[in-house]
């Protein structure tokens, strides 16, 4: 599939914006003590909620029709990209409450603790539809895996972890325990993506042009001639491959130099103190973007559609 | 859940329909444009048609890019820049009219044959040849020379008819039917529609061919021949029928001539002649009355083996016996030929029994009674099933000749030429054989300005019809009917340019093109061409083609290196007709011609070539074009003279409509309102045969006699297929110099060599002088299905589909060459080199790569983009076929079939090899962008048609 | 509304096409077909980006594929021209995945449509099919998509016989049938039955409407009895002497015209 750039950035940021915002939100229901300054919802919020709405705003520059987007919310019934929209625009409501209530010092009540809870519970929807648009179709086996989800949800919790730990600690207000969750989280998405990938690489690949063009019966079948001389609209955007050799060099960069990097990070700001710490902290934000990136790059990259198997694939 | 939403169901996007003849390739289907606000929206086929029934190939419905195509010429143009530059001065046509008739007079007072005419895929020849006859030049001729000259000229010497234009098989009834080197153009879309319902009936297609693409794929069994010798191929075939007596003894000796005594004097001048009484008439030996006696006779019972003694003495033995033994050879039997055609004994012996079991095991018969030229009624029609096709992959080779007519003379062997289930004429074939047309304009000195006495092309029959100077040296420019090609039924156009620029026989002052890419795709060897275009004296810096006359609708190839364009209209913007005294449209169960009707005006200043044809005419005061008071005889253009014109009296261009009613068909009175006529009727007129005159039309007197009624033929005579062509031994023994004619020393051994009066399979000529190992590979073109020639990539549709080519390989052989999908190679031929990207596949011959033709462009060509793929990774074959074979005895022949002058340019013979990881992605060799004319408009960006008119750009 | 029609709202009508393997022979009629009705119709305009350029890019709802098939057993190796367009299948992805209901599948025959007046372009729908039948229009911002002709085929200005799919009117060679493939008594049905006509990727599960007709098994025989026929023809075996003695004698025969 063709990693277009606006998607990777769209699920990327409001996957990170999404984290941040969930873990807010369970830490008030979860009595955390957060920094007693508005300042620091005021940037920990704004920076989730800015994170969605750059995200969100972004995903609809591939759109044909952005001025038509609002059409996206009516068909949830059967659409994930119609629940994720619902679901992003729905989150809104109860992560502004939530976030007025906390500059507005009713932090601490029931109220602003429930709508911390449903940010989450929004949050972690709306990455689950995300993660469901790619998971759920069937024309892609890469996609089509049970990781798939679970991986968009682990990511956005470990993006949005590597973003609340530095900014609790800018505020001194970290606890050991939620640079442990932050590591733990990135270990974990670390984990599952390898898992993932070695599953994708060792899955038997049972479609083949041969399937799909129903000549199978008939011996080994390839392509001689494309419809047309040039590419077509269905080979740019579904007939993107990268070869094996560079995808592992990609997997190495968004597992060691990305993810990697920055959980050995959030491990080191476990044995400092102070600005050291806070240091170390924010600088694991940086390989995570990147590994994050170059992680969601591949998700793309590596995805091969059914359709090119007419279009003289082999497997697929 | 499902919400009904609403959508108009019945959009009417027309405001009219209009009938016309589709012009994107040579096949002219009857097509239905529909219009809104007079812009063209829609193009389809008409279901009424007899040529497509309502189905359309893809050039057909791309009709609409080709007429709103951005390269279409905008006005007359004139060159002022050097040849070859595309700098041009936009005319008014008056001046460009002015000029043209200038040049055309001058050339016209001082010597006509100064004037050399030529015009491409023309279908107004009866026009443009008419106009050429008046005007006083012997040197005219279309397109046919390189392309399938030998298919009809062979058809027609040998059977009086041939395949597409001439017949077709009998698709209802055959059974097994053999298609031979047959690519996707001619007939494309009859086939098609045939093939299909071949299919559905279960009939067995066999296909030989090198390549496997179009309808090979589809053939139930493909034969993927060496090309060039099909000739073996056939022989092979006729070896097994004869050997095991599995031919139609009656049939021949009823219908061929087979039973014609030729006379075996081997020192005598008439060796290998017809022995003949003294009213001309051949003889045969009849075994009832155990005597000689007029092989015309009907009631003889003729032997066809046996040697007899003649009255002078001389000994004579039938043709049959001849031909017999010359396929009995062993020489052709399948275990000889099986390894240099490149299919299994095996095979070939099965074919042969598949061919013999479909003729005379599943014979079938039709409950129509028809009556023969000798009066006999037979109460019904057999016919056996078997039926052929070939076209221009049989007859582009120098060996073409030869098997073409052997492909004939397996089908009269057979018994199955217009029979039920076999190969059927079409009106107004069959034509006497040999053909009686003689070619006109032979000169005795430099005559003045008169009209020729006839038509330019003809059939010689023997020396004496040949246009040469006493000396033996040609008279006409292309050298057709020299000994260089003494049978170029069709014209050399291919040669015209090259002898032109070295003044051999003689210089021109105007070469007059129409239709015809000469400066790339049309000619062998571009390169050369471009020189010769471009060639000045070294004395005076005068172009050696002094003045060069194009007309085109497009900004091809060719348009830079003319000094004056007179552009064309679209074929939406045209009338046009295809006539019965040309090349009609009928099928074999009637007669039809149609016309075309300009169904849309031009927005630019451009006007149809006849039109332009007819008041050149007129200006230079042709008779036929001018009356005496100096008026146009025409004044209405090419629309009065389609109906005013006549031939003989009462025959002119259209059978359909005639008489002052309006009621005549094929004689009559011009009629006022004829074009409206055919038009009301769908731009066709078919005229349907009479059940008894369907089949044996060689043969049947009702056929015949109307045949001669409408003037198609002289006399009703039988037509009999001449196994043994006599003709050619004329020519055989003029070159043993028996006879008056003066055979020029270099062309001796060649015409006693190759007119054998007998099909003879040889090896292809470029093959003999440079094949073997240094050019081990053939390589041959073919035409797409969904582009036609070099017209295709203008538009915006068709250059989708095929907007470069490739160069095919066989997988196997590739894989020995170290050659893999996608490399970047050298083909390299005795004469050139060009580089191209190469595809592996199965489909192909081991000892042959092939391309699509013409898809190759020079840059900026076409108003395409510089870097449009045609012209970076498209390439042409062209550069590397020469127009002349490689030296032998001191003198370099055309590279054409020594009989008819067909251009060989499938003999190519190549080798390939990987080009060098630098050489990849471009091909070669390269050639300057050619400047955007005057007048013509930068493309649009993006086409975003929606039954408006596209947006023109700027 | 992208949510599928139910069983009781279907009609049980299942308009598509019967394509021909066996006998399409790679014109592009039906591609060229399409496109130039199409381009005006429904889904106006069909835009052809860089159309004269060096990387042209044209909207196009059907295409042509040629394969070659490698030999098996005692099947040659052969071509395959294999005609692609959308499917119009029962249980579309590409119509659930759609996030405006601009993607719908008619009730009342079966043809999936996008409406190009709430498209918004978001690719989702054809990254959900398989078949590659949907082409993004990137100057207009929509999915095209083939309509099954939907303004042709109930079109009251076209005579009643041109009532079909522009493709199948053009295909020159018959290898494109239209018509109802719920109804198992209507033509295209019977013929799928007869030659064994076949979904394209059944597992997909999207039950396409359209078949395809395998290619028929080559034959190297005449049509029947092939087996039983000689395989190579005897030479003329009455008489003496040499072949062509027998010939000649055979030959000798007396005929009368």
């Amino acid at each position: 599939m063709h990693p277009a750039y606006s998607v990777i950035l769209f699920t990327t940021a409001s996957g990170a914006g999404y984290g941040l915002l969930a873990l807010l939100g369970l830490g008030a229901a979860l009595d955390v003590e957060f920094p007693q300054t508005y300042w620091f919802p005021l940037v920990a919020l704004g920076l989730a909620l800015g994170l969605i709405t750059v995200g969100l705003l972004s995903s609809t520059f591939h759109l044909g029709h952005p001025e038509r987007a609002w059409r996206a919310f009516s068909q949830w019934r059967s659409s994930w990209l119609s629940r994720e929209g619902v679901a992003a625009v729905a989150t809104y409501i109860p992560a502004g409450l939530f976030g007025l209530m906390w500059l507005g010092d009713w932090d601490g009540t029931m109220t602003w603790q429930s709508l911390g809870v449903l940010s989450a519970i929004g949050a972690a929807v709306t990455v689950w539809c995300t993660g469901m648009i790619y998971g759920s179709l069937t024309t892609i086996r890469q996609w089509n895996h049970p990781l798939v989800t679970p991986v968009y949800m682990v990511l956005a919790v470990s993006t949005g972890a590597s973003l609340f730990c530095p900014l609790m600690a800018a505020f001194g207000a970290v606890q050991p325990w939620h640079i442990v969750m932050a590591a733990g989280a990135m270990g974990g998405a670390i984990l599952m993506k390898c898992v993932y990938w070695w599953s994708i690489d060792r899955e038997p690949r049972v479609l083949t042009i041969e399937a799909a063009t129903g000549l199978g019966r008939r011996g080994v079948v390839r392509q001689l001639e494309a419809p047309h001389t040039q590419e077509n609209f269905v080979q740019r955007e579904m007939g993107y491959s990268i070869g094996r050799k560079h995808a592992k060099k990609l997997r190495a960069v968004c597992l060691v130099g990305g993810f990697g990097l920055a959980t050995s990070l959030q491990a080191l700001a476990l044995l400092a103190q102070g600005p050291l710490q806070t240091g170390l902290l924010a600088a694991s934000i940086a390989p995570a973007a990147v590994g994050v990136i170059v992680e969601r790059w591949l998700f793309f990259a590596q995805a091969q559609h059914v359709v090119t198997l007419f279009y003289g694939k082999h497997f697929a | 859940m499902g919400k009904a939403v609403k959508i108009e169901t019945s959009p009417k996007t027309w405001d009219d329909i209009k009938h016309t003849t589709c012009y994107m390739c040579a096949c002219r289907c009857g097509i239905k444009v529909y219009l809104k606000d007079g812009t063209v929206t829609y193009i389809e086929g008409n279901r009424d048609h007899p040529v497509n029934g309502g189905v359309l190939c893809g050039k057909g419905s791309a009709g609409i890019m080709q007429h709103y195509s951005p390269a279409r010429l905008r006005s007359p143009l004139l060159r002022v820049g050097p040849r070859g530059s595309g700098e041009f001065r936009e005319l008014e046509w008056e001046e460009a009219l002015r000029l043209a008739t200038t040049w055309l007079a001058q050339t016209r007072n001082e010597d006509p044959k100064k004037l050399a005419f030529f015009t491409g895929r023309d279908q107004s020849q009866s026009l443009t040849g008419f106009w050429a006859i008046q005007y006083g030049t012997p040197n005219y001729a279309a397109h046919g020379g390189f392309c399938s000259v030998n298919m009809a000229a062979a058809g027609l010497y040998t059977i009086g008819g041939s395949f597409w234009e001439f017949g077709e098989p009998d698709w209802e009834n055959t059974k097994y039917f053999m298609l031979f080197g047959v690519a996707e153009e001619h007939s494309s879309n009859p086939l098609k529609k045939q093939l299909g319902k071949l299919k559905e009936r279960g009939a067995k297609i066999v296909s030989i061919n090198p390549v496997r693409s179009g309808y090979s794929a589809i053939a139930d069994e493909w034969l993927g021949i060496r090309p060039g010798t099909d000739g073996l191929f056939v022989a092979a075939l006729i070896h097994e029928l004869l050997k095991s007596g599995n031919v139609d003894l009656d049939y021949l000796q009823r219908y061929a001539n087979a039973s014609w005594l030729v006379i075996d004097d081997p020192e005598g001048d008439e060796h290998g002649l017809f022995a003949r009484d003294g009213e001309d008439n051949p003889l045969s030996f009849d075994k009832i009355s155990q005597s000689l006696k007029s092989a015309l006779l009907p009631d003889i019972a003729p032997a066809l083996v046996g040697e007899f003694t003649l009255e002078d003495g001389r000994k004579a033995v039938p043709a049959f016996q001849l031909l017999s033994q010359r396929f009995l050879d062993e020489g052709y039997a399948p275990d000889a030929v099986s390894e240099h055609i490149g299919i299994s004994a095996e095979t070939v012996k099965r074919i042969a029994a598949e061919l013999a079991h479909t003729a005379f095991k599943e014979e079938i018969s039709l409950d129509i009674a028809w009556t023969d030229w000798a009066g006999r009624t037979h109460e019904k029609t057999t016919g056996r099933p078997v039926s052929m096709h070939a076209m221009r992959g049989i007859s582009a080779h120098s060996n073409g000749f030869h098997t073409c007519r052997m492909i004939h003379i397996l089908q009269v062997l057979l018994g199955t030429i217009d029979c039920p289930g076999g190969f059927r004429y079409k009106p107004p074939y069959p034509k006497q054989t040999p053909p009686w047309l003689k070619p006109s304009g032979k000169r005795s000195g430099n005559r003045l300005a008169e009209p020729l006495g006839g038509p330019h092309l003809g059939f010689p029959t023997g020396p004496e019809d040949l246009l040469v100077n006493p000396s033996g040296s040609a008279q006409r420019i292309d050298k057709a009917f020299s000994w260089e090609a003494p049978l170029a039924a069709h014209g050399l156009m291919h040669m015209v340019i090259n002898n032109a620029a070295k003044a051999d026989p003689y210089p021109i002052d105007v070469l007059f093109l129409y239709m015809a890419n000469m400066a790339w795709n049309s000619s062998m060897n571009v390169s050369a061409t471009l020189k010769n275009l471009t060639g000045t004296h070294p004395d005076t810096g005068e172009y050696v083609i002094p003045k060069v006359i194009y007309s085109d609708a497009y900004y091809s190839e060719t348009v830079p290196y003319a000094d004056l364009i007179l552009p064309d209209t679209t074929y939406l913007e045209r009338w046009d007709c295809i006539s019965m005294l040309d090349r009609p449209i009928s099928e074999p169960d009637s007669a039809s011609d149609a016309i075309r009707h300009p169904v849309v005006q031009p927005d630019r200043e451009v006007r149809p070539f006849q039109d332009v044809l007819i008041e050149l005419g007129a200006r230079l005061g042709l008779p036929e074009f001018s009356n005496d008071d100096g008026t146009p005889t025409y004044p209405g253009g090419y629309p009065d003279y389609l109906v005013n014109h006549e031939r003989k009296p009462g025959v002119g261009p259209l059978t359909g409509y005639r008489g002052e009613d309006g009621q005549s068909y094929g004689v009559g009175a011009p009629n006022p309102e004829q074009l409206d006529r055919y038009i009301e009727n769908g731009c066709f007129y078919q005229h349907h045969l009479r059940d008894e005159q369907r089949f044996y039309k060689h043969a049947n007197r009702d056929y015949n006699d109307w045949a001669v009624e409408m003037g198609h033929r002289m006399l009703g005579d039988q037509i009999i297929f001449q196994l043994y062509l006599e003709p050619l031994q004329k020519f055989r023994l003029a070159a043993q110099g028996k006879g008056p004619d003066v055979v020029p020393h270099e062309h001796r051994q060649r015409v006693e060599t190759y007119f054998d009066p007998l099909p003879i399979w040889h090896m292809p000529l470029e093959e003999e002088l440079a094949g073997g190992e240094d050019y081990p590979l053939h390589a041959v073109t073919q035409r797409p299905m969904a582009m036609y020639h070099s017209w295709g990539s203008q538009n915006a549709w068709l250059r989708q589909i095929h907007g470069r080519n490739w160069v095919y390989v066989n997988a196997g052989r590739g894989e020995e060459l170290g050659i893999a999908d996608g490399d970047w190679i050298w083909i390299t031929s005795a004469h050139g080199k060009v580089k191209a990207q190469a595809k592996l596949m199965d489909g192909v011959n081991r000892d042959t790569i092939w391309t699509w033709n013409a898809i190759g462009k020079r840059p900026g060509a076409w108003n395409l983009d510089p870097e449009a793929p045609e012209a970076t990774k498209g390439f042409l074959l062209n550069h590397v076929i020469s127009e002349l074979l490689p030296e032998r005895g001191g003198y370099r022949f055309s590279n054409s079939d020594p009989i008819t002058g067909q251009a060989a340019w499938y003999d190519l013979r190549v080798r390939i090899e990987k080009a060098a990881p630098e050489e990849q992605g471009k091909t070669y060799p390269s050639f300057e962008p050619q400047k955007r004319a005057a007048g013509l408009r930068r493309p649009p960006e993006d086409v975003a048609f929606k039954g408006d008119k596209p947006g023109g750009g700027v | 509304m992208t949510s599928l029609p139910t069983a009781e709202e279907r009609s049980g009508k299942k308009l598509g096409l019967v394509i021909d393997l066996d006998t399409c022979v790679g014109c592009h009629a039906c591609a060229v077909s399409c496109k130039e009705w199409n381009t005006q119709g429904y889904s106006a305009p069909l835009t052809d980006v860089d159309a004269y350029g060096s990387d042209p890019l044209g909207a196009w709802l059907n295409r042509i594929h040629t394969y070659e098939v490698a030999t098996v057993d005692d099947m040659p190796n052969r071509t395959v021209h294999f005609p692609r367009s959308c499917l119009h299948c029962e249980e579309p992805a590409c119509v659930t995945v759609c996030p405006t209901g601009a993607s719908y599948k008619r009730a009342e025959d079966g043809i999936v449509l996008v409406n190009p007046d709430t498209c918004i372009g978001c690719k989702l729908c054809s990254w959900a099919c398989p078949y590659g039948a949907r082409e993004y229009d990137p100057s207009h911002g929509v999915m095209k998509k083939c309509t099954l002709c939907v303004d042709r085929i109930y079109n009251e200005h076209l005579e009643p016989e041109a009532r079909q799919p522009a493709c199948v009117l053009a295909c020159p060679a018959g290898a494109r049938h239209y018509g109802d493939l719920g109804d198992p008594d209507s033509a295209v049905s019977k013929l799928v039955a007869q030659r064994d006509g076949y979904d394209l990727l059944p597992q997909s599960g999207y039950k396409p409407v359209n078949k395809y007709l395998p290619p028929r098994p080559r034959r190297t025989g005449v049509e029947d009895g092939a087996a039983a026929e000689p395989k190579v023809l005897e030479p003329i075996a009455k008489g003496d002497g040499s072949l062509s003695d027998r010939f000649f004698a055979w030959a000798d025969q007396v005929l009368t015209r």
